[in-house]
């Protein structure tokens, strides 16, 4: 597999696995409380206001099949959504990777003569490290949203999908804001209201001027060209319809059919992302309005080697609600960092390693990163089936010399009937001599395991002894 | 091959032979609530939107109470405008001219809606509101719902609603839980959302 690129927290190598990653971040009593406390809440949130919908099941199946059905034909809804947004006169452009977007986007900033853009909250332009590329190029990019702001300002990475600062308390972004905003309040509490407030401020003569936006998209419409991006506290909106020019990057696997399959997905993700009934604002919009002007990057970046999965494929279908990092027991106690991904949890550990590929020791490990419990699948709105990508992902995944070695020794004598016999038997004869702890690289095995007790007597040389 | 020919190509590859999907279709289209005003005024207040619901012949009356010396920004062809431009200290109509700076000042935007989701307790606006700045720039927001543009639920709303004029969404006043997902009402949008529906 080629390398593709993902966005990667820049405190974590690749040459370091999830369990050292998880090991060092369970030492950190502080992130834990932050994370317990964050996503009980949550998860108490949605599970009230799914269960007041009497046909969420009904919901979840048709999304499920929505996006399967979009993506077999995936190649003739982009072409029908680049149709339609070409007409209403946006402009349709189609990035290989992250390398293209990263210079699309760059070229389309450049053209307008600006040097600073203001960036509504996005998974794929973190995933293609955007921001990284645009000041390489002398252009400054402004995460607006408050979680992403306090990340940004913070020089730390996000955590969470949906709430990036997961792992910070208000007593930490309060130093964050009087340490690095401009013109922070001296006065400034660390009560949520005047952190909000402080933000507010700092924030709104950039975006009363700014002249070009950045955003990502939750939704695009093939049928009618329509884009639609959900948010809360109105930096998406500002972001979307004041600025002149407006460059939208997407995932291609974001796309529905028709507008009508709104109706099931903006009644599964405001419930499953937040636990609210709604969202305070969605913007819908299509092609080129009030006189702006509007690009759309199509976004590949390995998703079409996950659409080539049969397993795999179905974590395309994801929406990044963020349901399933909520109720992981995982991801409570390790936490997002852990994952080395812009996409951490569940949802991460199989879209990881199937984006970039499993040729580090991080990704490699990625599909470890859960007890297979299931919980993750049960609140999936579009019944991703996480524990089954995970077995799958874990049987593809390189396995070490001594492993494979054990594999091939127990193939052999599992594969002849009188070799197993023969082995119990001598295993019998020297069980006084098997050590506690196995030794060399086998040692890996009962790092975490006892050797089993081998007994006096294999049970088929019982059977026959007892003469049945 | 142009990257557009390529991501084409790779997904035709990816999905040969992958299997037909029906899509059960199984969930409410339509939903009847005993009474649709109540619900929708109760969810909206559920996110800490004020919320008047008065006869249609006091909605002049209450307009003008609420905006009195607020300097008022508006769309054209409101039907109780005349009302506003009486007790407002000032009423600015949405147009070409209008810059972001001017709307910066005002106090407040008064608009209607195209519709309303009782279920979500979500207000849709669309072109005949204004532009998007107008709804978005002011700190507050009033809004006039009448009785027979609140809908039931979600896939209602979309049936009446046309996707090429821009719609904004929205339910509540500006929020973020983004510090311990402690929820503060007011961040960029509308700091106060007042609703008033003419029952």
């Amino acid at each position: 597999m080629s390398a593709t690129f993902l966005g990667m927290p820049g405190n974590l190598s690749k040459n370091t696995d999830f369990p050292k990653n998880a090991a060092k971040a369970v030492q950190n009593s502080q992130l834990r409380f932050n994370l317990r406390k964050a996503t009980h809440t949550i998860r108490g949130k949605r599970a009230a206001v799914v269960s007041e919908l009497p046909d969420w099941q009904d919901l979840r199946a048709a999304g499920r099949a929505i996006k399967d059905h979009t993506l077999r034909h995936l190649d003739r809804y982009l072409l029908q959504l680049e149709e339609a947004v070409t007409a209403r006169g946006g402009h349709v452009h189609w990035a290989r990777d992250a390398a293209e977007a990263n210079r699309i986007v760059t070229d389309l900033v450049k053209a307008t003569g600006e040097r600073e853009v203001v960036k509504v909250k996005s998974m794929a332009t973190q995933e293609i490290g955007l921001n990284e590329h645009l000041a390489a190029h002398g252009i400054t990019a402004y995460e607006t949203d408050l979680a992403e702001l306090i990340v940004q300002l913070g020089h730390d990475f996000p955590s969470h999908i949906l709430v990036p600062a997961i792992h910070r308390n208000r007593a930490e972004i309060r130093e964050i804001f009087l340490r690095e905003m401009p013109g922070a309040p001296e006065g400034l509490t660390d009560e949520p209201r005047a952190l909000a407030e402080a933000a507010r401020l700092h924030l709104r003569e950039r975006f009363l001027k700014a002249k070009v936006a950045v955003s990502g998209a939750n939704f695009m419409i093939a049928e009618t060209g329509t884009m639609v991006v959900l948010e809360s506290e109105g930096n998406g909106r500002m972001c979307l319809s004041l600025p002149e020019t407006l460059i939208s990057v997407v995932g291609i696997e974001k796309l529905l059919p028709a507008w009508h399959d709104l109706e099931v997905f903006l009644q599964l993700l405001p419930r499953s992302s937040t636990g609210e009934r709604m969202n305070p604002y969605t913007s819908m919009w299509t092609g080129s309005v009030e006189g702006q002007d509007f690009h759309l990057v199509l976004l590949d970046n390995g998703r079409t080697r996950v659409l080539a999965d049969e397993v795999g494929r179905q974590a395309l279908r994801c929406i990044r609600c963020s349901a399933c990092l909520n109720v992981c027991p995982v991801y409570e106690r390790a936490g997002g960092h852990a994952y080395g991904s812009v996409y951490p949890g569940p949802i991460g550990a199989i879209l990881t390693p199937q984006l970039r590929g499993m040729g580090s020791e991080l990704d490699a490990s990625l599909p470890y990163a859960s007890s297979l419990c299931g919980a993750c699948y049960e609140v999936c709105p579009v019944a991703i089936d996480i524990p089954q990508v995970l077995v799958d992902l874990r049987a593809k995944a390189p396995h070490g010399l001594a492993e494979r070695a054990g594999m091939r020794a127990a193939w052999w004598l599992f594969a002849r009937e009188g070799r197993l016999a023969a082995a119990q038997r001598l295993a019998a004869r020297l069980r006084r001599l098997i050590p506690r702890r196995l030794p060399g690289p086998l040692g890996a095995w009962t790092d975490t395991r006892d050797v089993p007790d081998i007994p006096r007597q294999s049970f088929r040389d019982w059977w026959k002894e007892s003469g049945s | 091959m142009n990257a557009r020919q390529e991501i084409l190509a790779r997904i035709r590859r990816a999905v040969a032979g992958a299997p037909e999907v029906e899509i059960p279709r199984g969930y409410r289209t339509h939903v009847t609530l005993e009474d649709p005003v109540g619900r929708f005024a109760e969810r909206v207040g559920d996110y800490r939107a004020v919320v008047h619901v008065v006869p249609a012949a006091e909605v002049p009356g209450r307009l003008a109470e609420l905006v009195a010396g607020r300097r008022m920004a508006a769309p054209e062809g409101l039907p109780w405008l005349e009302a506003v431009r009486g007790a407002a200290a000032e009423l600015i109509l949405d147009g070409p001219g209008l810059s972001v700076a001017e709307l910066d000042r005002v106090d407040g935007v008064v608009t209607g809606c195209a519709v309303a989701v009782a279920e979500t307790g979500t207000i849709v606006l669309d072109e005949r509101q204004g532009r998007r700045a107008l709804t978005l720039v002011p700190d507050y927001h009033l809004c006039v719902v009448q009785a027979a543009q609140i809908v039931a639920s979600v896939p209602e709303a979309l049936a009446r609603l046309t996707p090429t004029s821009p719609l904004t969404w929205v339910s509540g006043p500006s929020a973020t839980s983004d510090i311990e997902l402690d929820r503060v009402e007011g961040v960029h949008g509308p700091r106060t959302l007042e609703v008033v529906i003419s029952a």
